[in-house]
């Protein structure tokens, strides 16, 4: 009983970090940034899904809310921030960095922006159902009907984008930006729309992260929260055991860091809490440098 | 004439790669382009398909000016360009990469007529259709990216060294097919060559580029008799 738990509640979370492994893969390929201000920009839609909970009290329209202001939000960074950096700093050795570290600073700015205006006190949204765990057997599972909603809803978005990029031509266009820009401006894909496009999906994917990461912890919420620091670096890491550059990789990273963590917890000590994540992903980079997907090492240096 | 290009000078950086061009292409015509490396072939295929930016000077296609143009909107006005070096995408499958050339056209049955025109012309991409692109041959994967292009409906095909690391077999395959869809699809071809001999028989206009500059145009069969063309670039 303990085993499922363990791996039940490891998969939960691991589904969330997937979501936000999504958001830094979809970034990474579109424009070769790594989004540190993912977690912010999280944050920020989790206080538009938070006014739409207090004002329309529904946690189901909360969450379209929150995806949406997360898309358009990533689309105004990329569209403002990041095409007038790639045109200022083009060039020398700050050119690769500028808008790595721009997005640094957009992370705090945003935590700062939050806090002039809902305040730096704990927010709280309320679960859309119980976080009591099923009972079976007469012994109780940690694992609730929220954890499988959460688990239902990040399966269902993961098909939905699925089916976006296999299916469809909006994804042809998005994978082919990724993997060759230049064939794909040739083929007629208009690349600088594509690329915030591929921002808007992070925001959204980051948007229901955020929201998530919230409802399935004690529900509280504010700009120095240490969930939103945890989906940061969990998103970042299981990206990287993905491969940074693979959706699939992005979705088995986030499983496999969140059931590792889990199983850490439970068996070895709960106090490794904030060290475990680090510990797999230096275990992972000594392993398999190029991540548990089999992309070639280097082919894209 | 359907492809004017007056004057054209394009740098990178500071190199003046292409420097004052001008040339004439008429439609219907094979024209190729042949030089030494360096010459400024490719600098100068690129500014025709808009992935260069041009310094100074006119191209004009069909009346209108389309100099500096993004080459997303060219392809919509008949322009395609086939890249240097096997130009496919090697995640995308046969048939991904075809389709992404005819990504721009709403109509999904115009899709498939110029999918199932594709496969007539190459019926080996037909055969491999659903394979990751990264398993076909360098001759297919050719023919995959000139395939991309024609997906486009093409009018005027802009073609980078379509022979570079082919076998020589594979590569008189490749030229003949280009002449074929030249005739057949009344397109009008620039081909910029390394191998001179190979595109200058092909082609119907022969245009020299040295250092940048035009130092000669002729008809293709004079330029293969000129002496000065054949010490130079033909090797004998």
């Amino acid at each position: 009983m303990q085993l499922l738990n363990t791996l039940l509640i490891g998969i939960t979370a691991g589904s969330i970090y997937s979501l936000m492994a999504i958001a830094f893969v979809l970034v990474w390929r579109s424009t070769r940034v790594v989004n540190f201000a993912q977690a912010g920009m999280a944050l920020l839609s989790t206080y538009f899904g938070y006014e739409a909970v207090s004002r329309l009290g529904s946690f189901w329209i909360a969450l379209p809310v929150a995806m949406i202001g997360g898309a358009l939000f990533a689309a105004l960074v990329e569209l403002v921030l990041m095409r007038l950096l790639v045109k200022h700093a083009s060039s020398g050795p700050i050119a690769g960095v500028a808008p790595i570290i721009a997005t640094l600073g957009l992370l705090g700015v945003i935590r700062s922006v939050i806090s002039m205006i809902w305040g730096g006190q704990d927010l709280r949204i309320v679960a859309p159902i119980s976080n009591n765990g099923f009972t079976i057997n007469g012994s109780t599972l940690v694992f609730s009907p929220l954890k499988l909603l959460v688990l239902v809803v990040v399966v269902v978005l993961l098909i939905l984008l699925s089916i976006l990029f296999q299916k469809t031509n909006l994804g042809l266009a998005l994978r082919a930006s990724a993997h060759a820009p230049e064939i794909a401006r040739l083929s007629g894909v208009r690349v600088d729309s594509v690329r915030t496009l591929g921002w808007a999906l992070a925001g959204a994917a980051g948007a229901v992260a955020g929201l998530f990461q919230t409802v399935n912890g004690n529900g509280n919420f504010s700009p120095d929260s240490i969930d939103f620091s945890l989906l940061l670096v969990s998103g970042f890491i299981a990206a990287v055991i993905g491969g940074l550059d693979s959706l699939l990789g992005a979705v088995l990273g986030g499983l496999f860091l969140g059931i590792s963590i889990s199983f850490v917890l439970m068996y070895i000590s709960s106090g490794l809490f904030f060290i475990a994540p680090f510990v797999i992903l230096l275990i992972v980079l000594f392993v398999r440098p190029q991540g548990i997907i089999g992309v070639k090492a280097g082919r894209r240096a | 004439m359907s492809l004017n290009v007056s004057n054209l000078t394009v740098h990178h950086g500071a190199i003046c790669a292409v420097n004052q061009v001008s040339l004439a292409v008429p439609t219907g015509t094979l024209a190729a382009i042949i030089g030494a490396n360096g010459a400024g072939k490719t600098t100068l295929l690129r500014a025709l398909s808009g992935l260069n930016k041009p310094t100074s000077g006119v191209v004009n296609w069909m009346g209108q000016t389309i100099t500096a143009e993004k080459p997303e909107k060219l392809v919509r006005m008949g322009i395609s360009h086939v890249s240097e070096g096997k130009s496919v995408i090697p995640e995308l499958t046969v048939r991904e990469n075809l389709e992404l050339g005819a990504i721009w056209r709403k109509d999904g049955k115009e899709m498939k007529e110029s999918l199932d025109q594709v496969v007539t012309i190459f019926p080996r991409l037909g055969e491999r259709i659903t394979q990751r692109s990264d398993t076909l041959s360098g001759g297919e994967r050719q023919m995959l990216a000139i395939g991309r292009a024609i997906m486009s409906k093409p009018k005027l095909l802009l073609l980078d060294e379509p022979s570079l690391g082919l076998a020589p077999l594979v590569v008189e395959q490749i030229f003949q097919t280009i002449r074929d869809l030249t005739t057949q699809m009344r397109l009008t071809v620039v081909l910029v060559e390394q191998n001179a001999m190979g595109a200058l028989k092909i082609a119907d206009l022969g245009i020299v580029l040295n250092l940048g500059k035009v130092v000669a145009v002729d008809h293709a069969q004079v330029l293969i008799q000129d002496p000065a063309v054949r010490a130079a670039y033909l090797g004998y």
